[in-house]
């Protein structure tokens, strides 16, 4: 055993060390940047937007003068719009995400719709757009409205919630699902009782994050032809209705220079929703961390 | 004095005599037992008779088949995919491998400790309470009645008496296996199988849970997989010791211990090999 | 945290009760031998002789223990100790029914023979080590080294015993005509109860090894 040559470590460990601290530095010039681009943008927002945010801004409908616009009746639809988003791609969701761990068996057929699903998550948001136009909105006559475009959007989510929710189903250790059939229990036992409430602040996590992706969608909406100009609350989830980031879309095209900051406005409220809603998913993943 | 030893040794005949008139009844017949892992034939014409209300050691080196043979038991080993098996197991005079025996229902009867301490991460009342639950028991009073006499069986009462809502993670690793095997004990089994439940406990945890399997071997019949051999012979009434997949040599542990009859027992058992 | 290994107890009891009995059982048949010789009663003699198979197969019943529990429980340190001073005790008490065998042996040879020689010493050596060998085999079971070493010291009594008694059986055999084949006789049965008592002598050294883990010598 003299393979290892003690005066020649020695000399090649300033090198070493040297590339060390290299690759180290740029890594770190790496995450920098990403961070100096968030930065830029926040900054040009705040200073942009800032000034137009009040509470007027936040009870004011849509107009035609800067000083008057308000995100009002955006921000009520697209809340309105997560009530549909939630419960339906959650339970949709779920639903496929169980039984693709815990009952199918391995076989082609699943390795297909496993593959889908993943290249589902990928596929542009326009053609989900598309997808909502034809079928909900046309086909089954839903106008413009609410469950349209909430079901549109959770079809566009539904691949990274069942994503999501397979990988904390998944990482629910095995030995608890043993200890629970050992004891008698069967699947559907042992799923609800072990299985669920083991994974559900992975499964909520992954979900929020994906809610919080419907919330800033735009694309599928302007394909379903949501309008802009808005002047009344939704009635019901039949009623048209309007998103904050229709409403984004709308003033960032406008020639008016004034209405630039009132984008940049609707962006902040936007961004504030979007912060608020990942920093849900942020406690509750801290929370339940490290259960086992 | 001479008389009372002669005297003492008739008596010692006399029971033999009423033991093997009374012999203890088998709760597993296993009838040329094989299965397979996909290709990979794990036991082979495995014949063996477990006799009820003793300590039954499977030991042998990894990879031996024992963890599957005792899996097999309670069809746990029906949770790897592409199993095969073929032959009978009979627990108390019924197939457990025909298609239409339940599985929940043997489980019930067998419980099963497992390798590592697996709490849920519940309560410690919530752990035990588990079981009768799914069977269908929502009286508090019969759950609570429950979840002591079990923690009790468990001889642990006494260390969680007082924080029976606490989450089951904050106890050591050796009361976490204690609190497993009470779960155990609270669906009522007729056997329990334990899957080296010591292999992860320190010395000291190790010997509380050999005591436990001595006191619990009163009403249970007691199927254990070790690699521990000392273990084997620590706290088991019979040995089987079992080698790529074959029983080589299944008989009381004092002779599997002091004189073993086949060569590679005794290579095994004395540290020779494995 | 104490962790009582009930089993092992309960094995190690067991194996401690047959050391008691084998010992009781040989005591007694050393004890009965004297009482046969002395009251030349050949018949006893006889079934002393039958009977050692007993404590033979005692001896070996404790050795099987031992060895299943060496197997099986693994003891280590004094517990170890302990069960191969028993099997070590176990062997010192069967040479006490050997003891117990040739004393009968010698009864029967010496038959109808008048005993003219004094064998009134010899009778108190034997009730010195009859009761030394029963007070240490208590000590022993008792594990008390005090009182342990203070009765291995007795066995210079009957050394000294057996010394006068020598002497005076010689010089009874001057006196005395035709004597000589009872003198033979009686030494030896002098010998084997001076071997006897040694025989609790090493129970002490035993103990003191199985306390304190070193080999002791009380000569």
């Amino acid at each position: 055993m003299a393979y290892i040559n003690h005066e020649v470590v020695e000399r090649q460990m300033t090198k070493r060390r040297v590339k060390n601290t290299v690759f180290k530095n740029i890594f770190l010039g790496a995450t920098l940047l990403a961070l100096l681009a968030l930065v830029i943008l926040l900054y040009r927002m705040i200073t942009q937007g800032a000034g137009y945010v009040s509470f007027d801004f936040l009870q004011n409908f849509s107009s035609r003068f800067p000083e008057k616009a308000g995100v009002f009746a955006g921000l009520v639809g697209s809340l309105a719009m997560l009530a549909v988003v939630a419960p339906v791609s959650l339970l949709l969701g779920v639903g496929a995400a169980i039984y693709l761990e815990e009952y199918a068996k391995k076989s082609k057929l699943t390795t297909f719709i496993q593959m889908n699903i993943s290249n589902l998550a990928g596929v542009p948001s326009i053609v989900f757009g598309l997808l909502g136009l034809t079928i909900f909105v046309r086909m089954l006559g839903m106008g413009k409205s609410i469950l349209a475009a909430g079901l549109t959007m959770s079809l566009l989510i539904l691949p990274v919630i069942i994503v999501a929710a397979q990988e904390a189903i998944r990482s629910v250790p095995g030995s608890l699902r043993e200890a629970s059939y050992g004891m008698g229990a069967t699947k559907w036992q042992t799923i609800r009782k072990v299985v669920l409430p083991a994974a559900i602040p992975g499964v909520l996590t992954g979900s929020i994050l994906a809610l919080s992706r419907a919330i800033g969608e735009t694309a599928p909406l302007v394909v379903i032809g949501i309008p802009v100009i808005v002047q009344f609350l939704p009635a019901g989830v039949l009623s048209e209705f309007t998103a904050l980031p229709m409403l984004i879309f709308d003033w960032a095209k406008r020639p008016q220079e004034e209405f630039q900051y009132v984008a940049a406005a609707g962006i902040l409220v936007l961004m504030v929703l979007l912060i608020f809603m990942n920093s849900i998913a942020v406690f509750i993943r801290n929370k339940f961390q490290n259960r086992y | 004095m001479v008389q009372a030893i002669v005297q003492e040794q008739q008596q010692a005949k006399k029971k033999m005599q009423v033991l093997k008139n009374k012999q203890r009844e088998n709760v597993y017949e296993t009838n040329q037992l094989n299965l397979w892992y996909g290709n990979n034939h794990a036991l082979k014409d495995i014949n063996l008779n477990i006799q009820e209300n003793n300590v039954t050691a499977i030991i042998g080196p990894s990879g031996c088949g024992k963890s599957t043979y005792l899996k097999t038991l309670n069809r746990m080993v029906e949770l790897v995919p592409g199993v095969r098996t073929t032959g009978e197991i009979n627990y108390r005079q019924h197939n457990i491998l025909d298609k239409g025996y339940s599985v929940e229902e043997l489980r019930t009867k067998v419980g099963m400790v497992f390798q590592k301490p697996n709490p849920f991460p519940k309560s410690i009342y919530d752990n035990i309470a588990y079981g009768p639950r799914i069977h269908g028991i929502k009286n508090k009073k019969v759950l609570d009645q429950i979840v002591e006499q079990s923690l009790r069986g468990a001889a642990i009462w006494d260390e969680v008496k007082d924080r029976l809502h606490d989450n089951a993670y904050g106890l050591s690793g050796g009361q976490q296996q204690r609190v497993c095997i009470a779960r155990c004990l609270a669906i009522e089994p007729d056997v329990i199988l334990m899957d080296e439940p010591t292999s992860a406990l320190d010395p000291i945890s190790t010997l509380k849970v050999e005591e436990l399997v001595q006191e619990l071997k009163e009403n249970y019949s007691i199927i254990i997989v070790t690699h521990n051999m000392q273990q084997a012979a620590r706290i088991s009434d019979k040995t089987a010791f079992f080698l790529n997949g074959e029983v080589i040599e299944f008989d009381t542990t004092d002779k599997i211990f002091s004189n073993p009859t086949d060569k590679r027992t005794e290579d095994y058992v004395s540290g020779r090999f494995g | 945290m104490m962790v009582v290994r009930e089993k092992y107890e309960q094995e190690l009891t067991r194996v401690q009760q047959r050391l008691v009995d084998l010992c009781e059982l040989a005591i007694h048949a050393f004890d009965r031998s004297v009482d046969g010789l002395l009251q030349k009663d050949v018949e006893k003699a006889w079934v002393l002789i039958d009977q050692d198979r007993f404590i033979n197969r005692l001896e070996q019943h404790i050795q099987d223990d031992v060895l299943l529990l060496i197997a099986k429980q693994q003891p280590v340190a004094t517990d170890l100790r302990r069960v191969m001073v028993i099997v070590k005790a176990a062997s010192e008490m069967e040479r006490i029914g050997d003891y117990a065998v040739n004393i009968a042996k010698e009864t029967i040879r010496l038959g109808e023979t008048e005993l003219t020689l004094p064998i009134e010493k010899i009778d108190r050596m034997r009730g010195l080590a009859v009761k030394m060998l029963r007070d240490m085999l208590q000590l022993f079971i008792t594990e008390n080294l005090l009182e342990a070493k203070v009765l291995a010291e007795m066995d210079d009594q009957i050394d000294a015993l057996y010394g006068e008694a020598l002497t005076e059986l010689l010089e009874a055999t001057h006196t005395q005509t035709g004597a000589e084949s009872q003198l033979q006789q009686l030494s030896f049965v002098c010998k084997y109860i001076e071997r006897a008592a040694d025989h609790a002598t090493n129970l002490a050294e035993s103990l003191f090894y199985l306390v304190k883990g070193k080999h002791y010598a009380f000569d």
